[in-house]
């Protein structure tokens, strides 16, 4: 094995996730691993697609299911070092949802004198291909 | 499994950390500080309420490398570093705090 790789190459993660947040264990299962791949140093980025976006919206209250809140959970994103989270805008509008519904997720940039930054990218279904096509490791959720 | 303190029994899991974090309060960080053979002082402490009130905000325990970084915003560079968080909690900071905070084992966790 060539020194590059045992000295651990970073690869692009990218985090698929497509279905609705509280159903299943999915939507937390995969917001988990993305945080612990972080931690790890990896590369990550999400996308959102499908009944995944809504994942991120805004205003989420599970007292009635009694489950826990986990939406509490995409605001620590950028604590993490994960600075993009991708959002397409096909499944936003087909559900009659648009960016002003979403979480206002965050990073604080190190090297911009800790100014917030917004984390959601809205973008369309071809460039969410073009992200897919770009990533080394793809996990869906 | 399940620790008992002053009379009373709380539920664990396997590695002791508390089942239900309703459970927590002050003297039982303290009590499971103990069986560990630590005392906590203020400077743990400052660490142990930092956790408790991240883990309020965001619904997760942090990895270690966030909470070091978050640490040194909060409290200054000469207390996030990873050598004064080790010389506090030696079996691992984010790990071993959590546990006194009553919160789960983090994820992603040292």
């Amino acid at each position: 094995m060539s020194e590059e790789f045992t000295s651990g190459t970073v690869k692009k993660f990218l985090y698929v996730n497509r279905r609705a947040p509280h159903g299943s264990n999915y939507a937390q299962e995969g917001l988990e691993v993305a945080l612990i791949g972080a931690a790890f140093e990896q590369d990550v980025a999400m996308a959102y697609l499908d009944d995944g976006v809504f994942q991120l919206k805004s205003g989420q209250d599970t007292g009635k299911i009694g489950t826990k809140n986990f939406s509490a959970t995409y605001r620590a994103l950028g604590d993490y070092d994960v600075k993009r989270v991708y959002v397409e805008r096909e499944s936003l509008e087909r559900r009659g949802l648009s960016q002003e519904d979403l979480m206002p997720l965050v990073y604080k940039d190190e090297d911009d004198d800790w100014e917030e930054k917004p984390l959601i990218h809205v973008v369309s279904a071809e460039e969410m291909r073009r992200i897919i096509d770009e990533s080394d490791v793809i996990l869906n959720f | 499994m399940s620790l008992e303190i002053n009379g009373k029994s709380y539920e664990t899991d396997e590695e002791g950390y508390l089942a239900n974090l309703s459970d927590w309060s002050h003297d039982l960080a303290e009590a499971m500080a103990r069986e560990d053979g630590c005392d906590l002082t203020d400077n743990h402490w400052e660490v142990v309420n930092f956790l408790r009130e991240y883990y309020d905000e965001y619904q997760i325990a942090p990895a270690v490398r966030v909470l070091t970084k978050a640490i040194g915003k909060r409290l200054g560079k000469d207390k996030g570093n990873s050598r004064y968080l080790y010389e506090l909690f030696p079996y691992g900071p984010a790990k071993q705090a959590c546990k006194y905070a009553g919160l789960p084992k983090p994820t992603g966790c040292v």
